[in-house]
């Protein structure tokens, strides 16, 4: 049992949800087919994780034979799943990257409930909250649809998250003119975006 | 309630959940909407959202509307509102399983994929895989494939790309397509880790397949790879830093030496700040503490100031490691600690307490009544199965390592039992009463705990209860008339197993006679299961006039009780334990489907696989013995290791050095690179001389060579005769004898009888203490010792060692070997058997 060590494979995010403070799921991804196969399963994990994790912001545990690494902002609870071999730093980094993408996007949206013009450097994080998260749900979805796919860790750095979704919150839609904008911005990054898609079909067809 | 609700809802305000209350129904009703002329991509947005977010719910969309919606949605692709078609992608994702024909936005996707918004590529293309994953599309895989192929030039490329991830994917791609090809792993690791990597996580797979190869080709520490994974220590990011530290103290062969680094790497990260990096190295570190608990003691300061971590789980990790690491006076202070917390934490870390409590007893053994006390409160509290099951096994491994602990230990899981919801648990502490208690001094007080749960439990337990009753009655003969009592009441349970059980204890004790009882109540069945279930299943197809003979069952391989439980570190797996068939038991499967080997009779026994080749060599050989009544098979498992050769006809030709006979040899057709293949010989054991137990012999293996090419396969039309020398083989007096575990020894050696006794003394002049004696004799006769009389306690200067065994034909056979340490070993061999020959054979390999 010990001295079997994993096959090295891209795989490694087992699952991954957010919960608000009653415990209730408002995104969660199981990327294993075989963990947690039905929707009873994954909620009674999700309840589990929740009741051990929520008094104390812990940052990691050690749960029905995963490892678990969370964190709580206000009302919102995010975790990450892995398996007990992997990693830990890993999955913080995927966590990290989870929040701080979201703490950017949403916090452009409060700023645009508040104070419209005002600069939200110093708002991080103060506003990543429910009601917040609620509004922006496809921004959030597209957000973990950067960051992870099928187990796969696609980005980590958020700045380049925030790039690829190139998300803007409801308040400010999409004029012609930045759209256009965007797109002269993104032919610079053109070599990274086509190597990286080339990449994740390769291991798509290989799974 | 409806107003504590309402309340709620307006302190939250405008935080309430849109999504609360949607309605499937009506979603998929706004979602015609699609259809509209122009596209409204803000409302379109919305409705996606919904739609996804009513899936990752868990909703459950019918077929025909989830087609339906499906349908509708392509026609959004019309739109060039970016995030309305990102959402379109991951809408084609959640929808790839439960709707139909989604491959109908093949093109759609494809076109973005190849086209110039390079914001849609990605997401184009991983939607798509997921459409070509669910539906198998032969054609798109096929055609994938062979692009794949020629992109392993590519990814080589962008291995070397300055893009973090970029690197990392084509890295992992790479060795995906690599990884059966031993050679082009090494070239690769080569290549990379001389020109180095800017990702970290990069390096992470890097570790992780250096130390994957490392451990395949048991590299030894002077490997390169070895200085590779090493000098990742000193890397400048935590994450690869912790990855090599895990890596080298995951190795299954290292010295407390090459450790050292790594657990100074790990002692500084118990002091970050953050957590996750805290759990890991004390995580880590407690893994290095199972084998090597001196290499971490350098830490226990740091240790020490974790225990007070506000993370639970670092604490109780930190002060399970302690307990491996620390020393005898600090167990009591490190036990008050943990029982100020225990009810704190999750049950897998009680787990791991228990399991450290577990290995502290056997270290210090005087600290059992600590221990104990600590254990019998754990049982009082609310746990899990897992937990419970943990804590009875610790507790009966005290008992079992400390005779004068077994009266407490006793008594606490008698208290136990009497509200224990656990049927497996409830049945393995009745099995270890009736097995311990009667032994004890006042076996009366073990029968109340037991009868009541005849009494009140389930039908498994009654059964259980009703076996352990049987032990005390054919065991205490004071006690048989109120056993025989208690035995009559059970036989009016309204259940067959329990009615059967008592009604068979009934009159095996009735007769009161102790070979009856030794061989029926002590010292039950020694056969296989699964064996027992075959053969018997054979004899009522082919109905004939003899009894059924228990002898032509094969045995059990490894006697169930007497496996250690496996402690594993952790991580404990979900599965429940199956009764899998025995590596025997597929053996004689295997063996039987084999024509000229029916008709040698059930299986015997089969040894390890023995290597008679060095490692790293052109073919790599290994054989295993099967033992049959008047037979050997040996079976050798070839692997051909050079791919530019098919070998055929393959057999290993066999010399032996006694009148063992060899009568065929069945051959390996073919033998193409890197599968493995087997071919057999048959041999004739003696029958003129039986104690001629031991033979050697010398091996060749003979085939055809064809020359191939190592790229394709193909092999040349002509070939070659070749042959390859092998090491010598040897058959030992333990290929035939198959350990059988004793419960009661003592009964059984009173039931064998001393007709065939025969007993002689031998000095054994090279060896120095008890233990190694011990050790020679079980490894030389392969017997079973019973009564734990492996272990050899402390401080003595003699011992007797108990040993069963069947030898072949089914002749039980026992062995008594009383051991006194002088200069050397003397040794007192006293054999008892069914027969004569066996006990013969044994004698005469001693000497």
């Amino acid at each position: 049992m010990d001295s079997m060590s994993m096959e090295p494979s891209l795989y490694t995010v087992k699952a991954l949800f957010i919960l608000d403070n009653d415990g209730n799921r408002l995104l969660s991804k199981y990327y294993d087919p075989e963990l947690y196969p039905s929707m009873k399963e994954q909620n009674n994990f999700e309840k589990n994780v929740f009741n051990k994790t929520h008094k104390a912001d812990n940052e990691i545990a050690f749960l029905e034979g995963m490892t678990v690494v969370y964190k709580s902002s206000i009302d919102l609870f995010f975790y990450v799943v892995g398996s007990p071999q992997e990693n830990e730093l890993m999955l913080m980094s995927v966590l990290n990257c989870l929040f701080d993408s979201l703490t950017q996007i949403l916090s452009s949206c409060a700023g645009c409930h508040g104070n419209r013009c005002g600069s939200n450097a110093g708002g991080w994080g103060k506003n990543v909250e429910r009601r917040y998260l609620l509004e922006n749900m496809e921004g959030v979805f597209l957000v973990v649809d950067e960051i992870i796919d099928g187990g796969v860790i696609l980005e980590s750095d958020p700045q380049q998250v925030l790039q690829k979704v190139n998300y803007k919150s409801d308040e400010s839609p999409l004029s012609e003119q930045s759209v256009a904008q965007h797109i002269t911005e993104k032919l610079a990054l053109t070599t990274n975006v086509i190597q990286s898609a080339k990449d994740q079909i390769k291991w798509s067809i290989l799974k | 309630m409806i107003k504590k609700f309402d309340k709620k809802d307006e302190e939250s305000g405008s935080g309430s959940n849109p999504f609360q209350h949607l309605e499937k129904s009506a979603v998929l009703q706004e979602a015609r909407i699609f259809n509209e002329t122009p596209i409204n991509p803000r409302r379109c947005l919305h409705i996606l959202t919904k739609i996804i977010y009513l899936l990752n719910q868990g909703e459950h969309f019918g077929t025909t509307e989830a087609t339906e919606a499906f349908f509708a949605m392509t026609r959004l692709f019309q739109s060039n509102d970016q995030t309305l078609r990102r959402m379109c992608y991951l809408t084609i994702k959640e929808m790839a399983n439960i709707s139909e024909d989604v491959i109908i936005v093949t093109s759609s996707l494809t076109k973005d994929m190849t086209g110039k918004e390079d914001v849609y590529r990605g997401p184009a293309i991983r939607a798509l895989c997921r459409i070509t994953d669910v539906r198998g599309m032969l054609v798109c895989q096929l055609h994938y494939y062979d692009v794949v192929k020629r992109w392993v030039n590519e990814a080589q490329e962008a291995a070397s790309s300055d893009n973090i991830m970029v690197q990392y994917h084509a890295l992992g791609l790479l060795y995906h397509l690599r990884k059966n090809d031993r050679l082009a792993v090494s070239k690769m690791l080569n290549k990379f880790t001389k020109s180095g990597l800017k990702s970290p996580f990069a390096y992470c797979m890097l570790i992780r397949i250096a130390s994957k190869l490392l451990e395949e080709t048991e590299g030894g520490h002077d490997s390169p790879l070895f200085d590779f994974i090493e000098s990742c220590l000193r890397n400048k990011n935590e994450m690869v830093v912790y990855e090599a530290a895990s890596a080298i103290v995951h190795m299954p062969t290292c010295s407390a030496r090459e450790l050292a680094p790594a657990v100074s790497v790990l002692q500084l990260f118990c002091s970050s700040p953050k957590a996750a990096l805290r759990y890991a190295a004390v995580r880590t570190l407690n893994k290095v503490a199972m084998k090597h608990p001196s290499a971490v003691t350098a830490c226990n300061l740091d240790l020490e100031n974790l225990i007070t971590d506000s993370n639970r789980s670092i604490a109780t990790l930190a002060i399970t490691t302690l307990l491996k690491t620390g020393s005898e006076s600090s167990v009591d202070r490190l036990m008050k600690q943990i029982s100020s917390f225990v009810s704190e934490i999750s049950d897998e870390f009680k787990v791991v307490v228990v399991q450290a409590i577990s290995s502290l007893c056997q270290k210090y053994p005087r600290k059992h009544s600590v221990m104990m006390n600590f254990l019998s409160n754990m049982l009082r509290d609310d746990g899990g199965f897992e937990y419970k099951r943990a804590i009875v096994d610790c507790i009966i491994g005290i008992i079992e390592e400390n005779p004068e602990s077994k009266e407490t230990g006793l008594a606490h899981l008698c208290e136990f039992i009497e509200d224990c919801e656990h049927t497996v648990l409830a049945t393995k502490i009745l099995h270890l009463l009736g097995k311990e208690g009667p032994r004890t001094p006042a076996p009366s007080k073990y029968i109340r705990f037991i009868f009541n749960r005849v009494v009140l439990e389930s039908e498994a337990v009654r059964a259980a209860a009703v076996s352990a009753l049987a032990k005390f009655g054919a065991q205490n003969d004071d006690l048989l008339p109120s056993v025989l009592v208690l035995m009559q009441r059970c036989m009016m349970d309204s259940d067959d197993e329990v009615r059967d059980r008592a009604t068979f204890y009934m009159n095996v004790l009735q007769q009161k006679q102790k070979a009856l009882n030794a061989a029926y109540i002590f010292n039950g069945l020694s056969v296989s299961v699964p064996g027992l279930e075959k053969s018997l299943h054979q004899y009522t197809l082919d109905p004939s006039e003899r009894p059924f003979d228990m002898k032509s069952v094969p045995l059990a391989t490894t006697p169930i009780s007497e496996q250690k439980s496996d402690m594993a570190p952790i991580a404990t797996s979900k599965m429940p334990e199956k009764m899998a068939p025995s590596r025997q038991d597929i053996y004689q499967e295997q063996l039987a489907a084999i024509l000229e080997f029916q008709g040698l009779g059930p299986l015997f026994k089969s040894s390890e696989a023995v290597q008679l080749t060095e490692a790293e060599t052109e073919y790599v050989v290994r054989c295993v013995k099967h033992t049959f009544a008047q037979h050997m098979v040996f079976q050798f498992d070839c692997t051909n290791t050079l791919n530019d050769q098919l070998l055929q006809k393959v057999v290993v030709q066999m010399e032996p050095s006694e009148s063992y006979e060899v009568l065929h040899y069945i051959p390996a057709a073919n033998l193409p690179y890197s599968q493995p293949g087997s071919c057999y010989s048959l041999v004739r054991l003696p029958e003129e001389d039986p104690t001629a137990v031991s033979c050697t012999f010398s091996c060749t293996m003979r085939y055809l060579v064809r020359d191939c090419d190592p790229n394709t396969g193909d092999p040349d039309d002509d070939g070659y005769d070749d042959e390859y020398v092998l090491e010598d083989l040897e058959v030992t007096v333990a290929d035939h004898i198959q350990k059988v575990l004793k419960p009661n020894f003592g009964a059984a050696w009173e039931e064998v009888g001393d007709e065939f006794e025969k007993e002689e003394t031998f000095a054994l002049a090279s060896v120095r203490t008890l233990d190694e004696a011990v050790g020679n004799i079980v490894s030389f006769l392969g017997m079973q010792p019973c009564e734990r009389s492996d272990k050899v306690p402390e401080n003595k200067n003699s011992h007797v060692l108990f040993l069963a065994g069947v030898f072949r034909g089914g002749h039980d056979l026992l062995v008594r070997a009383r051991l006194a340490l002088s200069d050397g070993v003397t040794m007192q061999v006293t054999v008892r058997g069914a027969d004569e020959t066996p006990v013969d054979v044994i004698l005469a390999s001693v000497g």
